[in-house]
């Protein structure tokens, strides 16, 4: 006799899909609380933080968008392993604007994060017909390549940056500016994909043939998502360069291209609530190594091994699996 | 069909020479045929006479090293899917791959998305997922029953091939090119799709059909084309047409009966 495990939706997740049923406040706080736990988690714990955990926590934060951002592109099944051309354009963007033009940060984030989002996505245009991993190697080059034209015709400082940028007023101003928008995203991204715009997004990347039948034109789609995920990936650049006072070419560095792709793998892949765990995870588990000097690469390695090999479907999707259905062993014969 | 009734209005579809290789090999060779508004066109021909090619053609998805497609008077040879659609032209794909992960209805929401259809009702479609209810309904999925709800990819082929034909049916097409919508269905099942086809030709629906099963599509037809190695073989009413040698030659004798 073998045994099989079961599993079964909870009803009340299933009723509350399409029409409104529930009936008890009990079933109101079921659905409520997963989606309050990073609300309160974030605005609340952050001002009781010392210094250094709460510049953690915007480092993590900033990675987490850029984890955001490509959770987003990958839903129209565009694999980015550039997320840095966001974070590096947005960057320089508002060190520009901030160095060159004089204005202040309450102008050049919101300037870098639109007009970022509108460079990546003329930038990302001409490739947007590739499709997997020659979009992928596309997203690659593009920052790497930035950075040597910056090195080499010494525009934007050159290989010494823009330095003394105006900084945030004071450092709960600047955890509270990135702890707000990255909700802003995390919710706003969910919400996008949940509606029928959302569908269309996602049917591109199941079934580009079948969206393209439909009437619809998927490059012009595929252009908004850019844009939507470049803009965040921007603002996270203008953000750091007005954290740290600084734009420079570390602004296109590896670091910001691949540490949102394992966070987004560690956490859950298209659930946008992933990459945000991910990130949660993975930085501050690197800050914590840190004291582990060059034994530090060897531990972090082996953790995103045993996460990835552990918890394959990501640690979002499982603990939204747990939450959401009854599990049983029953016979088969 | 043909040119017998030049006289008539100008067709709703004309196809003139045209052709189109892949490497060494032309699917479609030099073809030439007209299509006038509310009859139904049965396309057949043995594998591989480039039937599909012909409904790619049409339909933007790939591009001809030569020849003409005109609807309604305007050349649309060589645009891109979306604009096709936008003109009035929708399909069905011979393999059918839904949104598998999506309920059956959900399917329906990308194509009710389009700006075709956004255009026709002014914006005011209402919700979405009730206008799929709708259509799926048309096509035969029972009202009120658990099927329209279910994931596409539990759905067993014959419903997979409804949901397929809503899907081109969302976008409220003048001409609506089915490419072998019938293949891999029970008599039965075919039987219970062949009025909701005769329902959208009363509607004044343009409609053409890629099909190997020739008594069903006789049934229905207004006229025929034959392809083999994408060359027109022949061209009218089925009973002519089959009489021909050349059809003889080409489509039964492969079909070996
Ligand atoms: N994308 C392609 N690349 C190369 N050759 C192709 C391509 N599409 C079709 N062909 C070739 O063109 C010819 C016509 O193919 P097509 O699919 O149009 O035939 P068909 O009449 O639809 O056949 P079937 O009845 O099997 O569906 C075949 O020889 C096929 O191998
Ligand atoms: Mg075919």
């Amino acid at each position: 006799m073998k045994k099989r495990k079961e599993r079964i939706d909870r009803g009340i997740k299933v009723r509350a899909q399409d029409i409104f049923a529930l009936t008890s406040y009990r079933e109101m706080l079921y659905l409520l609380v997963p989606g309050a736990i990073p609300v309160v988690g974030l605005l609340c714990f952050a001002p009781m933080l010392s210094n250094y955990w709460r510049e953690v926590i915007i480092s993590t934060a900033i990675y987490a968008l850029l984890a955001i951002s490509w959770d987003m592109l990958m839903c129209a099944g565009l694999l980015s392993l550039g997320q840095s051309l966001f974070f590096g354009i947005g960057s320089y963007l508002a060190g520009s604007l901030n160095h060159y033009l004089g204005l202040p940060p309450i102008l050049t984030i919101p300037l870098a994060t639109i007009g970022g989002g509108l460079i990546c996505t003329l930038l990302l245009l001409p490739v947007l017909r590739l499709r997997g991993i020659y979009f992928a190697m596309v997203t690659l080059v593009l920052p790497l390549m930035l950075s040597r034209l910056v090195e080499a015709t010494r525009i934007l400082g050159g290989t010494e940056g823009l330095t003394g940028l105006t900084p945030f007023p004071n450092q709960l101003t600047a955890v509270f500016l990135i702890q707000i928008v990255l909700l802003v995203t995390l919710f706003g991204f969910r919400r996008i994909k949940g509606s029928d715009y959302g569908l269309v997004i996602t049917g591109i990347s199941d079934n580009d043939r079948s969206v393209m039948s439909a009437g619809i034109n998927i490059q012009w789609y595929k252009a908004q998502v850019v844009f939507l995920g470049a803009s965040v990936g921007s603002f996270a650049g203008a953000f750091g360069t007005h954290m740290d006072m600084f734009a420079g070419m570390p602004g296109f560095a590896l670091d910001y291209s691949i540490m949102p792709v394992a966070a987004a793998v560690v956490g859950g892949v298209g659930t946008f609530f992933g990459p945000l765990i991910g990130a949660f995870i993975l930085v501050p588990l690197s800050e914590a190594l840190r004291a582990l000097g060059a034994l530090r690469i060897v531990f972090y390695g082996l953790f995103l091994v045993i996460f990835v090999v552990g918890i394959p479907e990501g640690i979002f999707p499982y603990i939204q699996r747990k939450y959401q259905q009854v599990e049983r062993w029953v016979d088969v014969t | 069909m043909g040119g017998r009734d030049m006289t008539a209005q100008a067709p709703l579809l004309r196809v003139s020479n045209l052709t189109k290789t892949f490497g060494g090999v032309t699917a479609v060779s030099n073809l030439d045929f007209e299509l006038p508004e509310g009859k139904l066109l049965g396309v057949i021909g043995p594998n591989g006479s480039g039937k599909t090619t012909l409904v790619n053609l049409i339909t933007g998805f790939t591009r001809p090293v030569a020849g003409r497609i005109e609807f309604r008077g305007r050349d649309v040879t060589g645009w891109p899917p979306h604009r096709v659609v936008g003109e009035g032209i929708s399909r069905t794909f011979q393999m059918v791959r839904p949104f598998y992960q999506l309920p059956a209805y959900k399917n329906l929401i990308v194509p009710l998305y389009s700006p075709r259809v956004k255009k026709l009702t002014g914006g005011r479609y209402g919700d979405r997922s009730a206008v799929a209810l709708d259509l799926l309904e048309e096509v035969g999925f029972e009202r009120d029953a658990y099927v329209s709800y279910k994931k596409a990819g539990a759905l067993p082929q014959g419903y997979l091939k409804r949901l397929e034909l809503a899907k081109a049916m969302a976008l409220r097409p003048d001409l609506i090119i089915l490419d072998e919508l019938f293949s891999g269905l029970s008599l039965a099942e075919v039987a219970s799709i062949v009025p909701i086809i005769e329902k959208l030709k009363h509607q004044g629906k343009t409609i053409i059909m890629i099909e190997h099963r020739l008594k069903e599509l006789f049934r229905i037809a207004d006229g025929v084309l034959v392809l083999n190695y994408g060359r027109k073989i022949a061209e009218g009413l089925a009973a002519e047409v089959m009489k021909s040698p050349a059809v003889r030659d080409a489509y039964l004798g492969s079909e070996g009966d």
